[in-house]
């Protein structure tokens, strides 16, 4: 009886023609490029695996220390550590392509030429679903400012990227600007297919012993639990200021988690952090989201996205019982 | 990491054996199984908001049937929280992780060098030792008396930086004299501790022409090489950084910068 009814209820969603059959996935840089814990983790449960962020060239990424726990959540600075965007064709697309799931390559770059480089050499392999784009990298050419905190230009890098590609287009945005949403608008308008929602918060923590930082780059990226609430309020935010989808990430630890993105509007949602912490938690989520579908009778997963009750003076009286 | 599985596992036992310093006994037939000296287990000692978000990286300090062993220094948040497990309540284990001592090599003296909680792998890698019929020394050094943990281990020489107890002095200084003695045959180091003493070691090893393999300590977050965060530059050419997680956390000194 469970397995009849587990069966009407719909998982999967569509893409610019690319069906993805769960709306659970791993996030970029937090799951490498699949293989390393492929004993552990069932993949083919997951909607897809979102690559670690790959570049031109191999990056060696910043000196130790990289990583901080916080009070919920970790710092880090990695530095966008890969192995180029080459070494992944030759040496893991062909596992990944296998995998009975939706392979989505992360573009790192540190140039407009090299976003559009690394996505051109992409487009000449098989296998590959969609492209995310992490915009949150420093632009060399303008005095290393951050590509994703600039508005035009990531409309730009995003206008480039669309004219390479047919395939889907994601781009992930930073939270580490005034508004969000007109970043998600200005994507949107150049011709994005999604945004990811959120990339890492900017941190800092310090030795007081030796008063250093420590992080070896002084500040990171601040991820985990701790960025729950950021994120929901950000993709809330995007949600309601785009028509495109929203990927939901930050800080998502457990299936009620994942069900409060969807219902604050995002079509999916990506596990980071908690990967570190259980290699398999994102197959368990996809489990939970399936019973609590099972449990409130809901036939198609779609019909939470969005579903926020937003009676507010409902809901601000009952927090206040 | 062929071995590689992540279990519950019911604590057996947890002993405040020196100052600060416990023995954790947890039952994993499938880690001993696959288990090799210098591996370790990244554990999670609380469940989901009860403690440090992330798991905590311990070499294995012995194998004994079913049961894993792990020595670890209670000083933070989450080692006090593991200090206090009691028999039959569990722990997140994920494990055997990292490369292995490459015991096999060509030597006939192993000397093992240890400072403070670097003791940690020693008694795996002595039972594995024996078993191959080398000869062992053993060299650890502590703050004082009331740290010190010999047990498992083979002829054991000791230093305290008080003097309380052993060699009065560091356990680099203990241990240099002993490689002018003449009847090691062929000696391979095998040492754990803090960076400046594995820095010290590593000079003395290249200055004296000896194989010296350490195991390092590393910020982790994954423990399997997802996160990245543990970088140890490497000589050579090739990728600037290794693993200590994944390509070690044992290194032969000629191959990293400490």
């Amino acid at each position: 009886m469970t397995a009849s009814i587990k069966n009407k209820i719909k998982t999967s969603f569509t893409l610019r023609g690319i069906e993805f059959k769960n709306r659970v996935f791993v996030a970029s840089g937090t799951f490498g490029y699949g293989d390393e814990v492929r004993k552990l983790v069932d993949v083919s449960r997951l909607g897809g695996i979102f690559t670690k962020s790959l570049s031109w060239k191999p990056r060696a990424g910043n000196p130790p220390q990289r990583i901080v726990e916080t009070a919920s959540g970790m710092l880090n600075s990695i530095g966008l550590a890969n192995i180029g965007v080459h070494t992944f064709i030759e040496q893991k697309l062909p596992y990944l392509r296998k995998l009975d799931t939706r392979i989505i390559p992360n573009i790192a770059a540190s140039s407009l030429q090299e976003y559009c480089d690394v996505l051109e050499l992409l487009e000449e392999q098989e296998g590959i679903a969609a492209y995310e784009i992490n915009v949150s990298c420093p632009n060399v050419k303008e005095g290393g400012l951050n590509f994703g905190t600039d508005c035009s230009m990531t409309g730009k890098i995003t206008a480039s990227l669309r004219k390479l590609t047919n395939k889907t287009l994601i781009i992930k945005l930073t939270p580490n600007v005034t508004h969000i949403s007109e970043f998600a608008r200005t994507v949107e308008a150049e011709g994005a297919d999604a945004v990811s929602v959120i990339n890492t918060l900017i941190g800092m923590a310090i030795d007081i012993k030796t008063r250093k930082p420590k992080l070896s780059t002084v500040t990171g990226g601040l991820s985990g639990p701790a960025i729950k609430p950021v994120a929901l309020a950000k993709v809330y935010e995007v949600a309601k200021s785009v028509k495109i989808p929203v990927f939901g990430v930050g800080g998502i630890a457990s299936a009620e988690d994942a069900i409060e993105f969807l219902l604050a509007g995002a079509t999916a949602v990506q596990i980071g952090t908690m990967n570190f912490v259980d290699p398999v938690i994102s197959v368990k989520i996809a489990d939970g989201l399936e019973i609590y579908a099972r449990e409130h009778g809901i036939l198609d997963m779609g019909t939470l996205v969005g579903a926020l009750d937003a009676d507010l003076k409902f809901s601000v009286l009952q927090s206040w019982l | 990491m062929c071995g590689m599985v992540q279990q519950l596992c019911k604590v057996e036992s947890c002993d405040e054996v020196a100052a600060k310093t416990f023995l954790l006994r947890f039952a994993s037939s499938e880690i001993t199984a696959s288990a090799q000296p210098g591996q370790f287990v990244n554990v999670l000692a609380a469940e989901a908001g009860e403690g440090p978000l992330l798991r905590r990286p311990f070499s294995i300090a012995r194998v004994d049937g079913d049961i894993v062993e792990l020595f670890f220094h209670a000083i933070g948040t989450g080692t006090l929280l593991l200090s206090r497990k009691r028999h039959g309540e569990t722990i997140d284990v994920l494990g055997p992780l990292g490369q292995s001592f490459r015991v096999d090599a060509d030597y006939d003296t192993a000397l093992i060098v240890a400072g403070g909680i670097g003791v940690a792998p020693f008694p795996f890698l002595t039972a594995d030792l024996l078993k191959r019929c080398k000869r062992i020394e053993t060299f650890v050094g502590y703050r004082n008396a009331g740290q010190i943990l010999t047990s498992h281990l083979q002829n054991i020489h000791i230093a305290t930086d008080d003097g309380s107890k052993g060699f009065h002095g560091n356990v680099v200084q203990l241990f240099e004299p002993f490689l002018d003695r003449t009847d090691l045959g062929k000696a391979k180091i095998f040492a754990c501790g803090p960076t400046v003493m594995l820095k010290a070691l590593s000079e003395l090893a290249k200055r004296k022409n000896i194989c010296c393999e350490v195991s390092l300590e590393g910020h982790m977050a994954c423990g399997v090489g997802l996160c990245q965060g543990c970088p140890v530059e490497r000589t050579g050419d090739g990728s600037k950084y290794a693993l200590v997680c994944k390509d070690g956390p044992i290194f032969l000194t000629t191959d990293i910068i400490l």
